[in-house]
């Protein structure tokens, strides 16, 4: 358990992607079968455990412990898990000889009955040492909130074994804890696994982006052009009776979509964008990226949010037809093939996403700025003859992002960032305006840490440190008046209500684009010009 | 006499009626007995200071040689008189030079143990446990959260992402008197003998352990010509934790921040910090060190000063000990 707990540890204060990297990497060939099997699937909560509730962890530790003394350290730590891993007196010294194994925890967690759990737990918390007890806490109560992705673990096997992590994508789902058959893979001591699922994830296509100048180097005949959603890519397979939908990276979230597994009344395999959608006479009526945002992030849908956001497919793609792979076929005809695919299926449910046709580059670059939707962030322009292959090939296919919106706003918060940041306010809170002409007040809109150069940031860094009004930790409150202040100017890609932020609005992907040293603070936006912009 | 009579509160510190003395005061007066070096306890501007001699260099060091109008060694073991008062001094373990003062009249013994820890420490003297009617015991540590790891495993934590990041430099937060010297020790007892890189304000009190016979193997300056970064990769620096913060620690290749305290038992202050990889290396005790002492030591009364009384003074009274928090104001965490 101990370097287990020691992964958990530095993978969350851990703020570069890379580093995390180095250290999955290293546990995984540090740790032997099945301890490391069980730790991956703890991190990216796969795994199906008895869950213990918190009220359960307190009753054990107001046996051990003064009420009082409880207390105090509480209100101090301020975590439940944090502080009865600390506090927890262990009958004698720390043993750490006989570190008690993380998967000897697992496996007898799946062997116990429920009213074993108490018992066992306590047992437990004597045998660790701190950390151990604070990972075992966050792993029964399901707090485990470690900042690794799915994909970011992938990656992690993938560089382990030295293979693509496209390869790891397409076996992911037919495995399950502790994946004995792909370690022996990757470590070269058996074959690929091959994936025995029904209704496997196919890897993904994905595009590479591009602009006018990259594109004057091809044809425009060789290319058809389609609009790009945003929702979330998916892929929907249907066979032999099995229904999955899986995430561009291999996570299977069917359970998330109830609505619309129970409409795949068909035998293939389609890529597209899984939206809000509302069927209406003549098509589908597309939700809100708001509305969408109901529907993610849940283990559970109930009725009621089912009727009010019904999950749909606009579909891009036909991968498999029957017993039929299609892959190999240039884009064109599986275009056709799947158009006439689409059309037998349930309307309510799926529809394809229409081709938008062009002549040259210049009048697609066009119509990529008029899109007819507010839910389209752009192009996607496809090479007619291109089979369809797993990963970002160069060339076959390009997305092509509509320009971001642009706000001016006035910086009012800066923090200090993490790693070689650490000595840099780097992560930036902007406002506008609101409140009276004569005499406005700014409330914050968002928050931003990225799009600048590095010299920008050494710019921005010297006006936080010579303009601070307060400081509170990290983070420093900056000059911010009408005539007095700096002026951002911040892309982002849209605008949800929001009821946690004061202003009522949430942005979708800010970004610094632009300093306005030039620019008068008092000539910023104002609230309303954001509030217009919602849909 | 009350024990009040012998060594009472005041705003100024700890007095001592009788002898005419305060301990640690936190404001100028005319005769101080100073535990140790650190700045909230070792103070500038008295008339008269009376300290073990590391603690006197310690202070001259920080503040000029003319820090006090006058000074006065005294020896661990030394027993000295003092207007009818017998004071003696002990070592309490904490920092180089750090001393309990042991305060005794008409068979009434105080001892006002400053700061101090009880395990073991390569760059100063043990901690020696006093018979005593009252001990005055600090509580920057006192919850029962708080209990110190292995000063080994901690060190072994900070040489294995030594290892596992090559390119980056570990900048290691330490207060530059004590904890600074200590991570060096520790550092070279667990074999690492490369140069390690040390912030300027740490050169002077580094080359007084060293003139002390504590040796600390091959310190470098931590300072760099602009396109020679990447000299820092792989290196150890160790500076002060606001310097990690500020634009000195920018010279570095790809930093990973580190720091040494007994604070970074708690993540929360861990993420606020902004600190990577946190080093639980205390000069303090921790909850077991604290109540072992009490019991080990069965004063017939304890004071509490600084830090977390109420925890400390509760764990008393739930074991039939007379406490009572002192409520000083003035002293800081400054050497954690």
């Amino acid at each position: 358990m101990k370097p287990f707990a020691e992964l958990l540890d530095r993978l969350v204060l851990t703020p570069s992607r890379n580093a995390k990297l180095k250290l999955l990497v290293d546990y995984i060939a540090a740790t032997p079968d099945p301890d490391r099997g069980y730790a991956i699937a703890a991190i990216t909560r796969d795994l199906d455990i008895m869950s213990v509730k918190p009220a359960m962890i307190r009753a054990l530790v107001s046996e051990r412990v003064d009420e009082v003394l409880f207390s105090y350290s509480y209100d101090f730590v301020g975590d439940l898990a944090e502080t009865v891993s600390l506090i927890w007196p262990s009958p004698e010294a720390e043993n750490q000889e006989a570190d008690l194994r993380l998967s000897a925890i697992v496996e007898a967690l799946h062997a116990a009955s429920r009213s074993d759990g108490p018992k066992l737990v306590e047992t437990w918390l004597d045998d660790l040492d701190s950390s151990g007890r604070y990972a075992l806490l966050k792993l029964i109560t399901g707090g485990m909130r470690i900042g690794v992705s799915s994909r970011l673990m992938k990656q992690a096997l993938a560089d382990y074994g030295a293979k693509d992590v496209t390869e790891i994508e397409e076996l992911w789902h037919g495995l399950a804890p502790p994946y004995a058959p792909l370690f022996a893979w990757l470590d070269g001591k058996a074959e690929k696994p091959a994936n025995l699922a029904a209704a496997p994830f196919r890897p993904v296509m994905l595009a590479n982006p591009t602009d006018l100048d990259e594109l004057a180097r091809y044809a425009p005949s060789d290319y058809m052009a389609e609009w790009k959603w945003d929702g979330i890519r998916v892929q929907v397979t249907a066979e032999d009776g099995v229904h999955r939908i899986y995430s561009r990276t291999g996570d299977d979230i069917s359970n998330a979509f109830p609505d619309l597994l129970a409409a795949m009344e068909f035998d293939g395999a389609l890529d597209g964008e899984l939206l809000v959608g509302h069927a209406e006479e003549g098509g589908i009526r597309t939700g809100t990226f708001s509305d969408l945002q109901q529907r993610l992030n849940r283990k559970t849908v109930p009725a009621k949010l089912q009727a009010k956001y019904p999950a749909v497919l606009r579909a891009y793609d036909l991968l498999q037809e029957g017993g039929e792979d299609l892959r190999p076929l240039p884009f064109e005809q599986r275009r056709e093939r799947l158009e006439r695919f689409v059309d037998t299926l349930p309307a309510a449910r799926f529809d394809l996403s229409p081709l938008v046709p062009f002549e040259n580059w210049d009048e697609i670059a066009a119509k990529r700025n008029a899109p007819p939707d507010p839910v389209i962030e752009g192009l996607m322009l496809k090479r007619r003859d291109s089979a369809y292959v797993p990963g970002r090939p160069k060339g076959p296919w390009f997305k092509w992002k509509r320009d971001p919106f642009l706000v001016d706003a006035v910086l009012m918060y800066a923090q200090r960032g993490h790693g070689r940041r650490s000595s840099f306010y780097s992560d930036y809170t902007f406002g506008v305006w609101t409140g009276p002409a004569d005499d406005p007040l700014l409330v914050p809109v968002g928050k931003a840490y990225f799009g600048f150069t590095d010299e920008e940031l050494k710019q921005i860094d010297k006006y936080v440190r010579d303009n601070t009004v307060e400081r509170f930790g990290p983070v420093r409150s900056v000059r911010a008046e009408p005539d007095h202040g700096l002026v951002l100017e911040v892309a982002f890609e849209g605008l949800n209500r929001s009821t946690r932020h004061k202003s009522g609005i949430a942005m979708r992907f800010p970004r610094i684009s632009r300093l306005r040293w030039d620019k008068p603070p008092a000539e910023a936006d104002r609230l309303e010009t954001l509030e217009a912009m919602l849909d | 006499m009350r024990f009040e009579d012998l060594l009472r509160p005041t705003p100024k510190g700890l007095y001592c009626p009788p002898g005419g003395f305060h301990i640690d005061p936190v404001r100028p007066v005319e005769r101080a007995l100073v535990t140790h070096g650190h700045a909230d306890h070792a103070r500038p501007g008295h008339a008269h200071v009376m300290a073990t001699r590391e603690t006197l260099d310690i202070m001259g060091i920080r503040y000029g040689e003319d820090f006090a109008g006058a000074t006065q060694q005294a020896a661990y073991g030394e027993v000295l008189d003092i207007n009818g008062v017998t004071v003696s001094w002990h070592p309490a373990g904490h920092v180089l030079g750090a001393a309990q003062i042991a305060v005794e009249k008409d068979g009434i013994r105080i001892v006002a143990s400053g700061d101090y820890k009880r395990r073991r420490d390569p760059t100063c003297a043990s901690f020696e446990p006093v018979k005593c009617d009252v001990f005055i015991t600090e509580a920057t540590f006192g919850l029962p959260v708080f209990r110190h790891p292995d000063d080994r495993d901690e060190i072994a934590k900070l040489l294995k992402s030594v290892e596992q990041f090559p390119a980056s430099a570990h900048l290691v937060g330490a207060y530059a008197l004590g904890k600074a010297q200590r991570v060096i020790a520790l550092l070279r007892e667990a074999g690492y003998a490369k140069t390690i890189h040390i912030h300027g304000a740490m050169q002077k009190l580094c080359d007084y352990y060293q003139s002390r016979g504590i040796d600390l193997g091959p310190l470098a300056p931590a300072t760099i010509e602009k396109e020679e970064r990447d000299r820092f990769a792989g290196a150890i620096v160790v500076g002060p934790p606001s310097a990690f913060a500020d634009k000195w620690a920018r010279r570095f290749p790809d930093p990973v921040s580190c720091y040494a305290s007994g604070w970074m038992r708690v993540r929360q202050r861990v993420r606020q910090m902004g600190v990577e990889l946190p080093l639980i290396l205390s000069d303090h005790c921790d909850w077991d060190e604290l109540t072992e002492t009490i019991r080990e030591i069965a004063p017939r009364e304890v004071w509490v000063t600084h830090g977390r009384e109420e925890a400390l003074v509760r764990w008393c009274e739930l074991n039939q000990i007379r406490a009572k928090p002192l409520n000083i104001v003035g002293y800081e965490d400054e050497s954690e």
